[in-house]
């Protein structure tokens, strides 16, 4: 069984139809690339995986080592090791980047009252810091507050090396950024899967192959119209390089698919907070 | 096991609602009449201009109506307060002096810890007098003077009668006229010309008998080019009836002075906090009000600052935190009265479970003070539905050449950040905790250190249970 599996999820947004059935299986110490034309569900998918709770999940379900992923709190999921590089990470105003990845990190490393040791942490973020070339003052910088386009991406993966997810997500965390910084960014995804020798799976997001020339994957697959309708291995990603998505748009139809109005909804995640 | 009290509020998880016997030398009769009034005069052996100035005030009392814009007052009842309690006969001078149970009271406020690590002197109000006081040697040789004002007024009486109701008066409001009637305690300070008081004085406050009226009076004096910092901290333990704190601050900073006055205060939940708190700022003087407003049932507290020589600055910067029952009406006047003055507002409110709080503020700049500049900012962020934030600014601008901006915004706490925090693992109480400790970090980061940590654990305090 993999350690993350897929079946036929199909998710709303109020009276909107985004994924219709897709299925996808992740396992640890495998890379895989999902692409597809903007608009096919690759973001939503990502964020329901993680429990947003915009979206409500209308049938299928999620197993995450064998247990019901969407029975879980966001917070639980990624303690248990799931992690999302979001797209479009929101800013936290006055609180510090080092505060919240020490909290981060203490809550992942199964620290319950307390925080992890404040000389331990630092001597982690420095390393991975200097993998990443980012600058150690964004440490004291208020969470993605007045961050650049790129700083948000490389934050993002900064929070994915110190958390040592056991399955991550990268939603387009290349768009927006220059080829050198998707290089960095992609040279420290790579050296993190490489250490974590066979104990982290990776699903790649992208809207276009360029990131994949850096982060290898395993397997390609295409989503459109919220199902994934092709898989392949990398030369999948190099053809559609040269295509173009036109060949997929031509190839499938948008099928129709009704918004459920019925007690069946669920959602991606429980409301875990209080109601507005 | 839990402790309930008649409220239904757990009292080991009010870490601060503990109370201690009561244990008096004299307790006054409830309720104020003229007799009253004397009589309080007459057993601190006032001097006859402080008599009078008390039954002066009673009168103008007595005749002034209530205010009736602002926060409901009316299910306070006068007529049901103590208004003078001492709770023994003489000062101590040391903490070994202390009678035990003020002792244990203050234990568990942590004053002897933040003397060993922070002090340099301590001037705490328990009940209407203060009753502990450590002042250390080397400000005596500067000159400094910071003790309570009933023993300004017996040692220092000049000074006392030179500036005592001259920011203030009775006049001024009707719980204004009430503290100048009643007052008792409170802190008297004065820094010398060009004496810089390095380290904050400080004053811990406490309520602790039921039904008592706390109507401190505090008066600090800054000679030219001083400055100080005041610290208040109050908490209060946990009553059944509504209690009264109804206090009067005044502050004078001369030219080139500052003054930093910050009072973290967390009231419980039944206490009215009316609060008349000014300065006045003379030439190139900097007068600082940083003001946390938790607890309490009702606070209504403007500070103010008078600018009435050309160069003077003020700035205001509060924290409200309104829960369940609570109504919490702070803001802060700023009066531009000479050229070249500067001030600055920011407000941060917080309101939850049904709670109320808010911003009221004036501004006003007087034709001939040009170049003035002002800048006022009031956030309010609302945690759920039933919660509400309030807004008042008032502009009055009398004079064309000067510079003003005003921003305010109300928010609310949104998913995507509750998501976002919760994605890295952070469980939905600590990400909301997260998220307005956030909000008000601009206002803590100007707080001492200890009171820092105080206020974000008091905050924490507040919202427990605001996650569902």
């Amino acid at each position: 069984m993999a350690d993350l599996e897929i079946k036929d999820l199909t998710v709303q947004v109020e009276d909107k139809v985004i994924l219709k059935g897709a299925n996808l299986a992740i396992s640890k110490g495998e890379i895989h690339a999902l692409m597809g034309p903007n608009g096919s569900g690759k973001s939503t998918l990502a964020n329901v995986l993680m429990g947003n709770p915009f979206y409500q999940v209308v049938r299928g379900e999620v197993l995450y080592k064998g247990e019901d992923l969407l029975a879980m709190a966001p917070d639980e999921r990624a303690r248990r090791g799931l992690f999302i590089a979001f797209q479009y990470p929101v800013s936290i105003p006055g609180v510090t980047m080092a505060s919240f990845l020490r909290t981060a990190m203490s809550a992942r490393r199964g620290y319950d009252k307390e925080l992890m040791p404040v000389g331990e942490f630092q001597k982690l973020l420095r390393q991975k810091l200097e993998d990443l070339r980012i600058e150690p003052a964004i440490v004291s910088r208020y969470v993605n507050e007045g961050f650049s386009g790129g700083e948000k991406k490389r934050a993002e993966i900064l929070q994915m090396a110190l958390l040592e997810p056991e399955i991550a997500i990268m939603d387009e965390t290349d768009s927006g950024l220059d080829i050198d910084s998707v290089k960095v960014v992609a040279d420290g995804v790579t050296r993190m899967f490489e250490q974590a020798a066979g104990n982290m799976g990776i699903l790649v997001i992208t809207h276009y192959s360029r990131i994949l020339q850096f982060i290898k994957p395993s397997f390609v697959h295409v989503m459109f119209d919220g199902r994934f309708v092709v898989s392949g291995g990398p030369d999948l990603a190099e053809e559609l390089e040269g295509a173009g998505y036109e060949g997929i748009k031509a190839q499938f139809e948008v099928v129709a698919a009704e918004v459920a109005h019925d007690g069946a909804v669920r959602r991606a995640g429980k409301v875990f907070w209080v109601a507005h | 096991m839990a402790v309930t009290n008649q409220l239904g509020i757990d009292l080991e998880k009010y870490k601060w609602g503990f109370r201690e016997p009561e244990n008096y030398v004299f307790k006054a009769r409830r309720g104020l009449d003229a007799r009253v009034v004397a009589e309080i005069s007459a057993m601190k052996d006032e001097s006859d201009w402080m008599r009078a100035y008390r039954l002066h005030a009673y009168e103008h009392y007595t005749q002034r109506p209530m205010p009736t814009w602002g926060a409901d007052l009316a299910s306070i009842d006068f007529d049901n307060i103590f208004y003078y309690i001492k709770p023994t006969d003489k000062q101590a001078n040391s903490w070994e002096e202390l009678p035990a149970e003020i002792k244990r009271t203050y234990d568990k406020l942590g004053i002897p810890e933040a003397e060993r690590k922070f002090l340099s002197g301590v001037s705490a109000q328990y009940e209407s007098e203060v009753v502990y006081h450590n002042l250390k040697a080397e400000w005596e040789k500067l000159g400094v003077i910071f003790v309570d004002t009933d023993t300004a007024l017996r040692e220092h009486p000049d000074l006392v009668r030179q500036y005592f109701g001259t920011v203030v008066p009775p006049e001024d409001n009707k719980l204004a006229a009430l503290n100048s009637a009643v007052w008792s305690g409170g802190s008297f300070v004065y820094v010398p010309e060009g004496v810089h008081v390095d380290i904050p004085l400080q004053a811990y406050f406490r309520i602790n008998a039921q039904n008592m009226g706390q109507f401190e009076r505090t008066l600090i004096i800054c000679e030219p080019g001083s400055y100080v910092h005041y610290v208040e901290g109050c908490t209060a333990p946990i009553y059944t009836t509504d209690s009264l704190h109804t206090a009067v601050v005044e502050i004078i900073v001369k030219e080139g002075a500052r003054c930093r006055y910050t009072t973290i205060q967390n009231w419980s939940t039944n206490v009215y906090n009316l609060v008349t708190k000014r300065a006045v700022a003379y030439r190139d003087a900097t007068m600082e009000w940083i003001d946390g407003n938790l607890g309490s049932k009702i606070t209504m507290k403007y500070p103010s600052v008078y600018m009435v020589e050309p160069g003077a600055k003020a700035e205001i910067l509060s924290v409200a935190f309104a829960g369940k029952g609570q109504h919490q009406d702070p803001g802060g006047k700023v009066i531009h009265a000479a050229p070249h003055t500067q001030s600055v507002i920011v407000s941060k409110s917080i309101s939850r479970d049904g709670g109320r709080a808010g911003y009221r503020g004036l501004v006003k700049i007087y034709e001939g003070a040009k170049g003035s500049r002002s800048a006022v900012r009031c956030d309010a962020l609302i945690l759920d539905d039933r919660s509400r934030s309030d807004t008042y600014p008032t502009m009055e601008i009398d004079e064309e050449d000067v510079s003003i901006t005003h921003e305010a915004t109300v928010s609310k706490v949104s998913d995507e950040q509750l998501f976002y925090l919760m994605s890295r693992g952070v469980k939905a109480d600590e990400a909301m905790n997260m998220i307005v400790r956030g909000f008000v970090e601009p206002i803590v980061k100007e707080l001492p250190l200890e009171y820092a940590v105080e206020l974000n654990r008091l905050i924490e305090l507040e919202m427990e249970g605001s996650v569902g």
